[in-house]
């Protein structure tokens, strides 16, 4: 499992998921997120196109990167939920606390 | 199958992959086994440890999966004092949404066909049933 992270041409920070994003690295992709944060971008696309599963201590950590990211005046979109994980959403009712989208180039172009 | 794993939220991944690929194919669907099992199993492994046993490096957890030809059942059990599974809030009410905590056992039971726990609520046990 491993984080990856990028900047596209506009400052958009698009972070990869590869793997599970569970209790134990949901602190690692908190860490990254926030530093890339607190050196000033705000538009965030965490792509879970290569995500296996999530848990809860997953979940909150997107909720709780989620309201820093707005506390900061910032967005973030979630992309790439294959079924499973689109369900999960559905199921905590995450799905309409986040603006999710099929692929991470559809977050990009809805910025 | 039975593991011990150590109070370190660090092995829960590895731990959840030692289950899942030693599980004989045929019971669960691999679908079932790459997402309801692994989640679950995740979770309930996270609590054991966070919770149960408070991140205590001489407390272990203690893992036993059964395998029967009708389903795949796992015992997890932790040393800690057990806890009321009942007096949970629900997550999905708009006052809880944005909780960073508290969807655990919401996650577990709509993942798996059953959920049991011991009298004492610091073993818990998770049915998967073929399929």
């Amino acid at each position: 499992m491993r984080f990856t992270l990028k900047k596209d041409k506009s400052g958009v920070v698009i972070v990869g998921v590869e793997g599970q994003l569970i209790v134990g690295n949901r602190q690692e992709l908190k860490q990254k997120v926030l530093e890339a944060l607190e050196e000033g971008s705000r538009k965030f696309v965490i792509d879970f196109s290569k995500t296996g599963y999530i848990d809860s201590s997953g979940l909150g950590v997107l909720v709780s990167l989620s309201k820093k990211i707005r506390e900061q005046g910032g967005e973030l979109r979630l992309a790439g939920l294959n079924a499973d994980l689109q369900t999960l959403f559905e199921l905590t009712k995450l799905d309409t606390l986040f603006a999710i989208t099929g692929t991470a180039e559809e977050a990009l172009a809805a910025f | 199958m039975r593991l011990d794993v150590p109070s370190d939220l660090g092995m829960v991944g590895d731990a959840v992959e030692l289950v899942a690929t030693h599980l004989p194919p045929g019971t669960l669907s691999p679908r079932r086994i790459s997402f309801n099992l692994r989640t679950a199993l995740a979770e309930a492994l996270g609590n054991a440890i966070r919770y149960g046993n408070g991140e205590d490096p001489d407390r272990m957890v203690r893992v036993y999966v059964e395998l029967r030809r009708d389903f795949v059942r796992i015992h997890i059990d932790d040393d800690g004092q057990g806890f009321d599974s009942s007096r949970l809030p629900d997550p999905t009410h708009p006052d809880n949404l944005e909780r960073e905590y508290g969807r655990g056992l919401f996650v577990i039971r709509h993942l798996v066909d059953d959920v049991a726990f011991n009298e004492k609520g610091n073993g818990i046990c998770l049915t998967l049933r073929a399929g």
